[in-house]
Parts: structure tokens; sequence; C-alpha cells
């Protein structure tokens, strides 16, 4: 049985950045084994997992469903050392808002603490105390003479927030990185809970890197994979002050299901079906044109693939301390894990578009 | 080293009682007299050796800043207020602890895909999240009026450096300790481990009413702010920053928002420094008092000087502390305990 607070813990305390996903990858590859019958490594860096079908269809080849979440997560680069100070580049969509006084590790030659300066209110002028740090401004100090520092740090060294995730009240957690490992480990939990469920399908999950630098992770694993279809899961935003409630999924209130033109309105109902026998809450979140997610990415994939989009409510997104409620990761995983089982040899026909299908139908 | 359990006790301006509980029991066993006054200051006395001295008053604040819980949202999140001087600046995404119970809370930040505007938030518009969804299952885990601190992991870094939260003015409160578990001193030492000084230095002034010491020292943590410039012109020789150095050994305040101190105890504190090769820095920054600044005014007047140690980013979850300057300014002061006379001390 899965500990899925643990594992979540483990995933969004590694320190993995866009592009330098391995330390994630390891810990994913890990808590995989046993989970899947084989896994690749795409050369981009993404993780695919198959877990191959447990029951056969009429001895025909098993259809393929990908599962997407993405490990990277946004960071920061070291631009320059300056008398033992660190000055910084982001790598993505870092907030500057949110970086000054945070602690941070610093992957210089060996992992180095320390934390981004602030002034003392003491030595603030009126005019400074207006306007956060722009990222020109933001200082990392880690504490050690200059002369260590420039042996130990290399522009280019990377530094991520150095926070372990905290527990709030019920079962909701604060932390880096749960954009997108809160969905990395909805991933785990589909595939221990099919453990115990057959299904005809194979499926492929793929932990995909470099999402936030362009979804790059997913174009390429995508390719690799050729699924039939796809779920792409991605943290949503949650009901928080200064987003439009329109916008916004209610954080405990179920997975967000996408709706939109990123994504195939016939298998988001069959999604939508699932939820609903299996009486698991989801919540309908529209997003009309580009989603942002790695669906985006999967969608126009060789073929085409009918993609969906699952997304864990999420506050704070692009903080240290993005807040998430495990019962929607649980939800999510129970979820995909019952949709798969649902799969079989007719679930492809069963969404496809039906015009040329009506037109034989008139001529016969 | 007992900074690490001060560093991390909870004791904001009003409430210092976890810091209170691990001082008494540091000092119990080393002094000739405790009490605790009607304010919740420690005073404390160690009989010195020589009845010819100054009584030396040592006063170390015991109260850190934080947050007061002011009211609740229907969606359960959390209105809060300030105990002392905190940048807004740094408020977005901090952890925190609150009220007793030390439960757990963050400070919600809309996300940057929502708005991108720079201009500072007020505190008042910010909300603490501690997971709950509705007004009275907020209110069930913590009450109006509870105090909050930053929540700050102590951590020791390479061979010299000490970081955590509430160093002004923990440091000194642990350096005291260190102070009357050593001696004893030629000269009375009346310590004081005060209360509110963030909110106006109001312990150490019925301290120093009480004790009527023939002279006084504030030691504290003090801002160090020796980091690059980032908007420094390069083509200018200027420091950057006229603050002192952390590592510089300990600062010596010439004068601060409080008090100007008096020259003849500065001078043997300059004179002390050197004639022992104590590295010492002269802190002329103007920003923040210490309670120096109301015991200088106590009773008749009291002749009172500041000794910090530089420590960066003060006020903020964590702060350095270098371990040098931690020593060499406990050599300062055990030497000034040893050698100081009337004629530094003045006479009334």
């Amino acid at each position: 049985m899965l500990d899925l607070k643990a594992h979540l813990k483990a995933l969004v305390e590694a320190h993995a950045p866009s592009g330098h996903e391995g330390p994630v990858r390891e810990i994913i590859r890990t808590a995989w084994t046993g989970l899947v019958d084989t896994m690749e490594q795409d050369k981009l860096g993404s993780l695919i997992g198959i877990k191959r079908a447990t029951k056969s269809v009429n001895g025909t080849a098993p259809r393929k469903i990908m599962l997407a979440a993405h490990m990277d997560e946004i960071g920061l680069m070291v631009r320059d050392v300056v008398d033992g100070f660190i000055f910084v580049h982001r790598i993505s969509g870092v907030d500057n808002r949110v970086m000054v006084a945070q602690p941070v590790m610093v992957h210089g030659r060996k992992p180095l603490p320390g934390l981004v300066a602030s002034v003392p209110p003491h030595l603030l002028t009126e005019e400074a105390r207006k306007k956060y740090p722009s990222f020109d401004e933001l200082i990392v100090d880690v504490g050690l003479p200059a002369e260590e520092v420039a042996r130990l740090v290399r522009i280019g060294d990377l530094i991520t927030p150095d926070v372990p995730m905290m527990d709030l009240q019920g079962k909701k957690v604060a932390a880096k990185a749960l954009d997108d490992r809160a969905c990395v480990a909805a991933v785990t939990a589909c595939l221990d809970a099919l453990q115990s469920i057959s299904h005809s399908w194979d499926v492929y999950a793929a932990a995909t890197v470099q999402e936030e630098t362009g979804l790059l992770g997913a174009k390429t694993a995508a390719y690799q994979i050729q699924p039939d279809i796809a779920i792409a899961l991605d943290v949503t935003f949650a009901d928080q002050p200064g987003v439009d409630s329109d916008d916004s999924c209610e954080m405990g209130g179920g997975p967000g299901l996408g709706m939109g033109a990123n994504f195939h309105e016939k298998l988001r109902e069959k999604i939508k079906d699932t939820a609903r026998y299996h009486e698991i809450k989801v919540q309908d979140d529209v997003i009309p044109a580009a989603s942002g997610t790695d669906a985006w990415a999967i969608q126009v994939s060789r073929d085409g693939v009918p993609t969906a989009l699952l997304e864990i409510p999420l506050r704070n997104m692009h903080s240290p301390v993005e807040t998430c409620d495990l019962r929607d990761i649980e939800r999510c995983g129970r979820l995909m894990a019952h949709f798969i089982a649902g799969l079989d040899a007719d679930f492809l026909a069963a969404i496809e578009w039906d015009d040329l299908k009506a037109k034989e139908k008139a001529s016969a | 080293m007992i900074l690490k359990e001060l560093s991390e006790a909870i004791g904001v301006s009003g409430n210092e009682d976890a810091v209170r509980k691990i001082i008494l029991d540091a000092i119990k066993d080393h002094v000739d007299s405790i009490r605790i006054d009607a304010m919740g200051s420690i005073t404390a006395i160690k009989k010195g050796t020589d009845s010819s001295r100054p009584r030396v008053m040592l006063d170390a604040h015991m109260d850190e800043i934080g947050f007061m819980i002011t009211g609740f949202d229907s969606n359960g999140l959390i209105h809060f207020t300030a105990i002392g001087g905190v940048d807004d600046r740094i408020l977005p995404g901090l952890r925190l602890l609150i009220g007793d119970d030390k439960i757990p809370g963050v400070i919600i930040w809309t996300p940057i895909h929502k708005n991108r505007d720079q201009h500072v938030v007020k505190m008042s518009n910010l909300r603490i999240d501690i997971g709950v969804s509705k007004k009275d299952e907020a209110s069930g885990k913590v009450k109006k009026g509870d105090r909050a601190v930053f929540d700050s992991r102590f951590m020791e870094i390479g061979e010299k450096v000490l970081r955590g939260k509430a160093f002004d003015d923990r440091v000194g409160c642990s350096l005291l300790i260190d102070i009357l578990q050593g001696g004893p001193y030629p000269a009375d030492v009346l310590a004081a481990f005060t209360v509110q000084e963030e909110i106006g230095l109001r312990g150490a002034q019925v301290a120093a009413q009480t004790f009527n010491p023939d002279v006084a020292f504030a030691l504290e943590g003090t801002t160090a702010n020796d980091i690059p410039n980032p908007n420094a012109d390069p083509d200018k020789d200027e420091d950057p920053n006229p603050t002192c150095r952390m590592g510089g050994g300990p600062a010596l305040t010439v004068m601060d928002r409080s008090m100007i101190v008096n020259p003849v105890l500065l001078n043997f504190l300059r004179q002390t420094a050197e004639s022992n090769h104590i590295p010492y820095q002269l802190k002329t920054q103007l920003g923040g008092g210490t309670d120096a600044g109301s015991i200088h005014l106590a009773n008749g007047g009291v002749r009172s000087a500041v000794i910090s140690m530089p420590c960066r980013y003060i006020h903020s979850p964590t702060a350095y502390l270098n371990r040098d300057d931690y020593a060499h300014t406990l050599k300062l002061i055990q030497t000034v305990l040893n050698t100081i006379t009337f004629d530094e001390a003045g006479r009334n």
C-alpha cells in the first residue's frame, strides 16, 4: 500500500528544476519499481513507466493510454559571484516577490544552504519599501568566506528553495514543487491502485521534463509512446484572494477536469462518467484556449491524440508555499485507475467524431 | 550550544515566557539572587569580589519581533499584524508558527500568473492560511491575540557561521548567560534579561530603575548589511552599505536613534579592545535603538554603552552570526568586568 504523503514529501523535497530533473527522476524510478513492468527514459530525460494490460481483448494488441505529469520545478541559476555573494537568473516562472528572506539551496560542487538576502527594516528608505526587489537585486548568501564560495560555486549552478513539506490542518500540505509533483504522486497512486484492478489497455506513465520551460518533455515523450489517448495532469488555481472564482477550483473539492479546445470533449465526458459512477468528486475547470499544460503538447503529437486534463487545485502557485489537499491527489489517482479499468476494445470507436458514421448510415 | 535553544524558543514581545524558562535554568546556579519583575524581565545579581568597583548592569532583551492574529475571514483565512519592525516585502510565501500550540500557517500569495504588480502589498491585505476553509474552524485552532513567529531552523554553516531566527537579541541572551556562568568578576554584575525591547525599550526601563546601576551595557545583535549593493554606481568609490561588517568584531555604538554614547565610556571600551588585541568596529548607523536608550535615562541617569554582535538579516526569518564575533564580544565584556572602575563609570 502506497504511503501517499511520504511519497509526495520525497518528491517535493528533491531539488530538480527544469533541465536538471535527475534527482527526482530517481525517486520516481524507485517508487514505480514493482508498480510497472518496465521503464524507459527518452532522450530529453522523461521517465516512462509501462504497465502492461492484465487481460487481453480478443487476442488483439492492447491499446495505449498515456498519463503525463511533469517532474521539473521552477528555480534559479547562478548569474554571477561577487565577493562571495551570488546574483541570480531565473529558470522559468519564478516570482521575485516570494523569494526575499527565503532559505535556498545552492547546488555547487556540494549543496550549500543559503538564503535570499533581505535588508533590515532599520536601514530601509521609504522609497525602497514600496517595491519588491527585482531579480537583478536578489542576492543569495551562503554565509561562507568569499574564497570558499569562489571555489564551490560556478556560474550556471542551480538554486532551489530549501524548504520542507509542511503539514497544515486536515489533509492539506504546503511545499515547493507541488506544481507538478502532486500530479506525479497522483500517477503513482493510480499505478498502485491498478495492482489490484485488471485492465486491458497498456498504461504508459510519463514523468515529463521541462514543462515549465515550454512543455518540452511531453512533446518528445508523446512522440515516443504514440498513445491512443492521453491524460495530462497539472495543478490548477485553487480559490484564494486575487484569483477569480470562475477561474478556480475548490481546494479539497476533487480534481479539476479541463473543459475547452485543448481537451477531447468525448474523452472528457467518459472521465466524468467514471467519476460519477464511482462517486469521486470532480470539478469542471473552464480553459477555453491554451491550457499551458502538457495536454497542449500531447494533443498535437503525430496524428493527433485525444487528450484530457486532470488537475490538482493548488494555492500560491509558483511560491515556496504551494498548498494542496492530499485527498484531491488520492481521488485523482483513484479516478484514473477506474477509468483505465473501464477501457475496452470499443473505447476508441466510442469517442470518434460521428459525422462520417452518420453519412455512412444515411447512404446505406 | 544554548543559542540554538534560545533561537528556536518563541518569545514575541509581551510573551517571553519560553525564553525566560531557558534562561532561568541556565543561570540559577551561577548568580547570588534572581527575581522576575512585574514586567516579566529577569533581574539577577552576581556578586563581585571587590566592593570598590562600580555596579555594572548588563542587559539583553529576550523578546523578538513577530506577529499577532487580529481576525478571520469567512473562508478561514486569518488577518495579522506585526509586533516590532518588519519589512512587508519579506512576507509573501513565509511560513509561520502560531500560538502556544505552534499551529503551522503560510502567508498566501496570489500566483504570478494572475498578478505581476511589483508594488508592495500591505500586511493588512495579506492573509495566513492554516489549511481550514471556514471561520469557525480557524478560530477553533488559533485565537485572536495569539502571537506568531517565523518558522525557521537553526543551522551551523561551515566553521564560522551560525544561522537562525531571533538572533536580535538571543545572541545577547546567550552571551549574558556565558558571562554569568563565568566569573566571579571584581565588579557586581546586575544582569537583566528584559522584555518588550522591540516595542519601545520598555522592560529595560523598569529593570534599570530597579537596579539603579553605576554603569550599564546593552548587549545586542545588530544590523550588519555588508552585502553588495546591486544598485551601486561602479564609478563612485564609496562604501555602498555603511553598516557593521560580519566578522569585524564587536560593534561599539557611537550614536543611534535612541542615544548618544558617553565618550568616556566609549573610549574605555576602545582602549580595552585595543590593548587586548580584540578587533572592534564603530557603529554610527542612525537607524534603530537599543535598551541602552532607556537605561541611560533611568532614575538620575546611567552612563551607558552598547556592545553588539553584527548579524546579517535581523528582523527576518533567518539571521547569520559569525562565531568569532561572539567570542571577541565575550572577551571584551569579561575584560571590562575585570577592569572597570568609577573613573570610567562616572561618579554621582
